[in-house]
């Protein structure tokens, strides 16, 4: 970056009501998780049921990160993103359970092991699959809306007929590995493993990715081609090319969000992707189409919502979602944190 | 014109089922400052999008310093050193002052020297570097607009309506950044509505009426003829 101007900057800046505006969504995550802790009333309750919301939403997020820029940068609607999970998942626990000696070990370090290089396998497939089904798939249909959505339920489709094909037509049930097994109790509550892990884990991918979208050029060009991708290529730059990159990546990072759905549900089925498609579908559209931020705190409110209502209303626990979303487009018809498209 | 930086022929574009442009003719002299002139809605803006490459031509040619750039991708035709301020300034809202510069420099990080020039033309960039593009005025956001386009060394800028309502006494500062530019030997193709500001800083214009150009000289005898203004454009801008 440039040299900073010798004087400061004395911009007054946006006002106080545009400043609470902007921080409002952010503190929707602190106010669900109070709101949980006073309906609830256990502590030990409370902890566990907010850890395991946390980590839904991580691996929501990781799911929806992609998908929200693929739509921001080139407004294209991908049905078939939850393929990639069902792969990322499949091809995850193959590898793990072709490691069984290294996951059933009682060694943390060859337990993450196996899981490290079941990651890297499924990111691998994922995104070279990705980057065909952009190529095959999404390329002959951009900027035709009606076309996306058939042809990428297509691919998804034929590929979920692919996974029965390699996999067989059955569920894949697993057991994760040893010392991911098991809870810690702190605070008289228990509280799994995996999904502390889960949390560290989804936590710091999404700073890394913050990071490389406001540190780096190529996180710059992705920013700017959101809001305004004629401009970006009026500057020099190839925005298709771009777009290929956070395509394939978004694959990749669904494929990653797949093995670790897969490993927290300990079974995997060719249909898994999609079902989660409809949660990552709420939480692109609650976060404001493009924005990266958005995704993660409407993955983190999905997580948990999805967890509270599951133990305080079982029966409510499928239209929560569906509720959030009402409500938030209601206040926010843009999702909360919308780009500012300059179209 | 044996020099031209920039020469159209017989440049048809269609926007949908409309033929927008019907045959533009252009040419626009190395080192000078063409202005584009003519009532709203005949097509100026068109013609830069269509050099720009946002529209494809349907037919003719698009000669940049020889080489014919009608079908060439516009990504490509920036990297040939074209620098374009759009109508519609193109900020990205969301990114800082700063930012917008960076990606402006696309070929390497902003020179010191370079903007320093900028911030001497556009005090204001300096004084909100840091603060997002989106929060500033919209006289300071068509000054980043243009500053974006003086980030690198170009070949051709393109700039249109650069003074659009803004204050006179924004508008003075843009045009005096103008002449900067071509006082350093710029080659400029301008939109520009307002006539004193397109009469000080024209060295050529060219008229456009129902997508094609009508008429093109000195823009000193434009500005005299007041007759000619009449006929070409509906009204006399030697009033405004
Ligand atoms: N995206 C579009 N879709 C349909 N028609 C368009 C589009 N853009 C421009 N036009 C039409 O093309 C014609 C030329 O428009 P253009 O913007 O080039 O005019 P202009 O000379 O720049 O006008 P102004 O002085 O008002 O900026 C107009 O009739 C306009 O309605
Ligand atoms: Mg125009």
């Amino acid at each position: 970056m440039t040299a900073a101007p010798d004087h400061a900057p004395t911009l007054s800046g946006p006002g106080l009501k545009d400043r609470l505006g902007q921080a409002a969504p952010l503190l929707l995550v602190p106010v669900l998780v109070v709101l949980g802790y006073l309906s609830i009333g256990s502590t030990s309750s409370w902890l566990t049921l907010t850890v395991s919301g946390l980590a839904m939403g991580m691996m929501i997020f990781i799911m929806a990160s992609g998908l929200t820029l693929v739509f921001g940068l080139m407004d294209v609607i991908n049905f078939g993103h939850g393929a990639f999970i069902s792969v990322g998942a499949f091809v995850g626990i193959s590898v793990v359970l072709a490691l069984s000696g290294w996951a059933g070990a009682p060694s943390l370090a060859l337990n993450l092991g196996a899981i490290a290089l079941a990651v890297i396998a499924a990111m691998a497939v994922t995104a070279v699959l990705g980057w065909a089904f952009e190529r095959v798939i999404v390329r002959p249909v951009y900027g035709a809306h009606l076309k996306q959505i058939l042809v990428t339920v297509g691919g998804l489709i034929v590929i979920e007929q692919l996974i029965h094909v390699i996999w067989g037509p059955d569920e894949i049930f697993l057991t994760r590995p040893e010392s991911l097994k098991g809870a810690i109790t702190f605070a008289g509550a228990a509280l799994e493993r995996y999904r502390i892990l889960a949390v560290v884990f989804g936590l710091a991918l999404f700073l890394a990715m913050r990071l490389v979208l406001r540190r780096t050029k190529i996180g710059l060009i992705v920013r700017a081609g959101v809001q305004n991708g004629e401009m970006v290529e009026a500057l020099g730059y190839r925005l298709r090319l771009v777009f290929v990159g956070v395509f394939v990546a978004g694959s990749a990072l669904a494929g990653l969000g797949g093995v670790m759905w897969g490993l927290y549900q300990e079974v995997v089925t060719a249909g898994m992707g999609e079902e989660m498609m409809i949660l990552v579908f709420i939480v692109v559209i609650i976060g404001g189409l493009g924005s990266v931020e958005g995704a993660f705190i409407g993955a983190l409110l999905v997580g948990l919502l999805q967890n509270y209502v599951a133990f305080l209303a079982p029966k409510l626990a499928l239209v929560s979602n569906i509720g959030l979303l009402t409500l938030i487009l209601l206040w926010r018809p843009q999702g909360m944190m919308p780009v500012v498209k300059a179209k | 014109m044996s020099d031209a930086i920039l020469s159209l022929r017989g440049v048809k574009t269609d926007i949908a089922q409309y033929h927008i442009l019907q045959g533009v003719d252009l040419d626009v002299p190395r080192g000078q400052v063409t202005m584009l002139l003519g009532r709203n809605g005949v097509g100026k803006t068109t013609t830069l999008r269509t050099i720009m490459g946002h529209w494809r031509a349907r037919a003719g040619t698009i000669r940049l310093d020889g080489d014919d750039i009608a079908q060439a991708p516009t990504p490509a035709i920036a990297r040939r050193g074209v620098g374009y301020v759009p109508e519609n300034m193109g900020i990205f809202s969301d990114l800082t002052v700063e930012e917008n510069m960076t990606l402006a420099a696309a070929s390497g990080p902003l020179e010191r020297e370079r903007l320093e020039w900028i911030f001497g033309a556009f005090p204001a960039l300096r004084t909100f570097w840091r603060s997002e593009a989106g929060n500033l005025s919209g006289g300071q956001k068509q000054m980043l607009s243009i500053a974006r386009a003086m980030a690198e060394e170009r070949k051709l800028y393109l700039i249109d309506e650069p003074t659009k309502g803004l204050a006179p006494a924004i508008v003075s500062t843009m045009a005096g950044a103008l002449r900067d530019l071509k006082r350093r030997g710029a080659s400029i193709l301008l939109v520009e509505q307002n006539f004193s500001v397109a009469r000080a800083l024209g060295d050529r214009a060219a008229v456009m009426d129902d997508g094609r150009i009508v008429w093109t000289g000195e823009m000193a005898e434009l500005a005299g003829d007041a007759a000619l203004q009449e006929r070409l454009m509906g009204l006399s801008m030697e009033t405004a």
